[in-house]
């Protein structure tokens, strides 16, 4: 059974006198224990709304709603009451953020940041948890971490931020970490550090990740499912390999046409998706994508579009896809 | 202080927003750099200057003074007339008051309980201030809907005293208590406490939005934690601030509450509004009688406001170079 089950989850929000925006609009997806899932797609697609909904972290108003299923090992976190989920969170699921200098409290020292956690859901407390807290520190790449536990966020670069906030989410082993585009607000090379620390640590504690990245890049390095989202639903979906050998939806190809690449030949040119993702359909009335696809046909407007499955678990919600055979079009 | 209620309000919240410390801020730093900014600021080295001669001359002066401040000698060896009162001389440097007291020696003492009145009714103020405040703010900020709604109670009662002009509320308050050197300290610290509520609410509300408060929280870490263990520490800057602030307008205050009768009974004992108050039948007689206690009054007061405005400019995150 697979450690994280979602099905079928979609948040909306309304708010008076303002269009009601359906960010996720029925995401499904799996994550088997110590599995790397990316979750990729463009800005505004609903990402980052998904990773929340999972955390339960959403705000609780009215006009936020929240439907579907996201079993976790056999509990649906979406029904879980809020004392339950908050024993949850950090324990069993714990999240790391995009931003991490604005992630940290400005004016708490890191250590009473990592140690709070440590607090919280191991019981710990005085120097039992300072050491753990400077062991946790050194364990992510913190080079001198009894004095850097006494430092104030300020006076770390983003690198060890960002490490620091990895320390803290993985203080108390979860079985699932959820990171929502890690590394993008690093710079070049402190991105692939960071990157070489998650994999690591996924390796060596036998973690599931959920990778949320709008790179390709980052997901071909390390993920072993690729999910690619497109207005708020899953449009192909497959593993690593067969998706970066075969890929069958026309958004999937934009976007790995979109990325630059080292082993491109001179000259050949990075080709953009055309329009924006404000030019969608809704899903219930098309393919969301059809008034970007090169690929439209006629059938790809009127009712929304099914995921097809293929026999090696390769799955595309697409009625004209690119052919497996490679013809040069599909190539990047 | 003449400001109506909405304009008050406003102002308050968009204090609050301006001075809750933003994304690309940072803590320690944030208050090190204000020092900075402080230091290089005339107006703060004013006004730091005149609070220091002023709480100097407050605590220790009254053991230095050379006469007693309530001994009618003046009266005793004759000097007071009807029509005159003595004026400055060697012996007594700013002459007798209307009661043969020198009036040098009632002058320093009265800083004393100015400086004494001031602090207390602006932490009467600042403690329930906060307390509300900070219930509202938490409440309002992580609480869902129940606390929106203990939030929206706390701010009506708030708004209520908010909106009465402060003088006014503040003789109420002394009015309904009786004349007593307590009742002016509790009267003159309830005119403050809507301002700190309101001050430490926005700026409370405005930290639960930030990512940190939003990472924590992705932690499990509890409510109650993330109110007091990161939301309070970040909130703190523009209620310090305005704290500064809140003495200048309280020493004036209770000037104005002895002025109008409603301060300390024992009116043997130096206060600054008592002595102005006392002195306005004089004036045609002897106008210094006025004129030391309010340029006190007046002095002290304007320290207070420029060390305030300074500190509110030094945190300030839009003012930053
Ligand atoms: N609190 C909210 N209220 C209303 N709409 C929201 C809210 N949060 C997100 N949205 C909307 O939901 C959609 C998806 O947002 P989301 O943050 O999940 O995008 P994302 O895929 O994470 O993008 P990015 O790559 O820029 O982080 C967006 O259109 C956004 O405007
Ligand atoms: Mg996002």
């Amino acid at each position: 059974m697979a450690l994280l089950d979602v099905q079928d989850l979609s948040v909306t929000f309304s708010r008076r006198g303002q269009r009601t925006v359906r960010a996720v609009d029925g995401v499904s997806f799996s994550v088997d224990a110590g599995e790397v899932v990316g979750l990729v797609g463009e800005s505004g697609c609903g990402k980052s709304v998904t990773s929340l909904a999972l955390m339960g972290l959403l705000p609780r108003q009215r006009g936020v709603q929240v439907g579907g299923s996201a079993r976790f090992d056999g509990t649906d976190l979406l029904k879980l009451d809020l004392r339950s989920m908050r024993d949850v969170r950090g324990r069993d699921v714990a999240m790391i953020f995009q931003d991490p200098l604005s992630s940290l409290n400005p004016v708490v020292p890191i250590g009473l940041q990592v140690t709070e956690v440590l607090v919280r859901h191991r019981d710990m407390s005085g120097e039992a948890a300072r050491k753990e807290a400077a062991e946790l520190l050194d364990r992510v790449g913190i080079p001198d971490p009894r004095r850097r536990l006494k430092e104030y966020p300020h006076q770390l670069s983003g690198g060890m931020r960002q490490r620091a906030l990895i320390a803290m989410a993985v203080a108390c082993r979860p079985r699932l970490l959820i990171a929502d585009e890690p590394t993008t607000a690093l710079d070049v090379t402190i991105q692939a550090q960071i990157l070489e620390l998650l994999k690591e640590l996924v390796r060596d504690s036998g973690t599931a990740l959920i990778m949320i990245t709008h790179d390709l890049g980052v997901v071909a390095g390390m993920c072993d499912t690729i999910n690619v989202l497109y207005a708020g639903r899953v449009v192909e979906t497959a593993r690593r390999k067969e998706l970066f050998a075969g890929r069958r939806h026309p958004y999937t190809v934009g976007l790995l046409r979109s990325i630059p690449r080292l082993d491109a030949g001179r000259g050949e040119k990075l080709t953009p998706i055309r329009g924006s993702v404000r030019d969608v359909l809704p899903w219930t009335e098309g393919c969301a994508f059809a008034p970007r696809c090169d690929r439209r046909v006629d059938a790809c407007v009127g009712a929304p579009p099914e995921m097809t499955p293929t026999h090696t678990g390769h799955e595309f919600r697409c009625v004209n896809p690119f052919p497996l055979t490679q013809p040069e079009e599909a190539r990047v | 202080m003449t400001l109506a209620p909405g304009k008050k309000k406003e102002k308050l919240d968009r204090l609050a927003e301006l001075s809750a410390v933003r994304d690309d801020e940072q803590g320690v730093s944030l208050w090190r750099e204000a020092m900075r900014r402080l230091r290089r600021n005339p107006s703060a080295i004013v006004g730091a200057a005149i609070l220091v001669l002023f709480v100097l001359v407050a605590v220790v002066g009254p053991f230095f003074v050379p006469y007693d401040p309530v001994d009618q000698s003046g009266i005793r060896e004759g000097v007071i007339k009807p029509g005159s009162i003595p004026g400055s001389s060697a012996e007594h440097w700013l002459g007798y008051d209307h009661q043969g007291r020198d009036e040098f020696s009632r002058l320093i003492v009265g800083a004393r309980q100015t400086l004494i009145v001031g602090i207390v009714s602006t932490l009467i103020g600042l403690t329930i201030g906060v307390l509300i405040g900070g219930v509202a703010g938490a409440a309002a900020g992580l609480g869902g809907r129940w606390g929106r709604l203990v939030d929206s109670v706390l701010m009506r009662i708030v708004d209520m005293l908010l909106s009465l002009p402060s003088l006014l509320l503040a003789v109420s308050v002394a009015a309904l208590l009786g004349p007593s050197l307590v009742t002016v300290m509790i009267a003159v610290g309830v005119v403050s406490v809507p301002i700190f509520a309101r001050l430490l609410r926005g700026s409370m509300i405005a930290q639960a939005n930030r990512d940190y408060v939003l990472a924590a929280s992705s932690l499990g870490v509890r409510k109650s934690k993330i109110a007091i263990s990161h939301i309070v520490p970040n909130s703190l800057a523009p209620v310090i601030v305005q704290a500064t602030l809140t003495l200048a307008t309280a020493i004036i205050e209770v000037a104005a509450l002895s002025f109008l009768g409603l301060g300390n009974p024992d009116s043997t004992q130096p206060e600054w509004g008592l002595m102005l108050a006392d002195a306005q039948i004089y004036l045609d007689v002897r106008p210094g009688l006025a004129i030391y206690p309010a340029v006190g009054i007046i002095v002290t007061a304007l320290g207070f406001t420029l060390l305030g405005e300074a500190m509110r400019e030094a945190l300030d995150p839009k003012l930053r170079r």
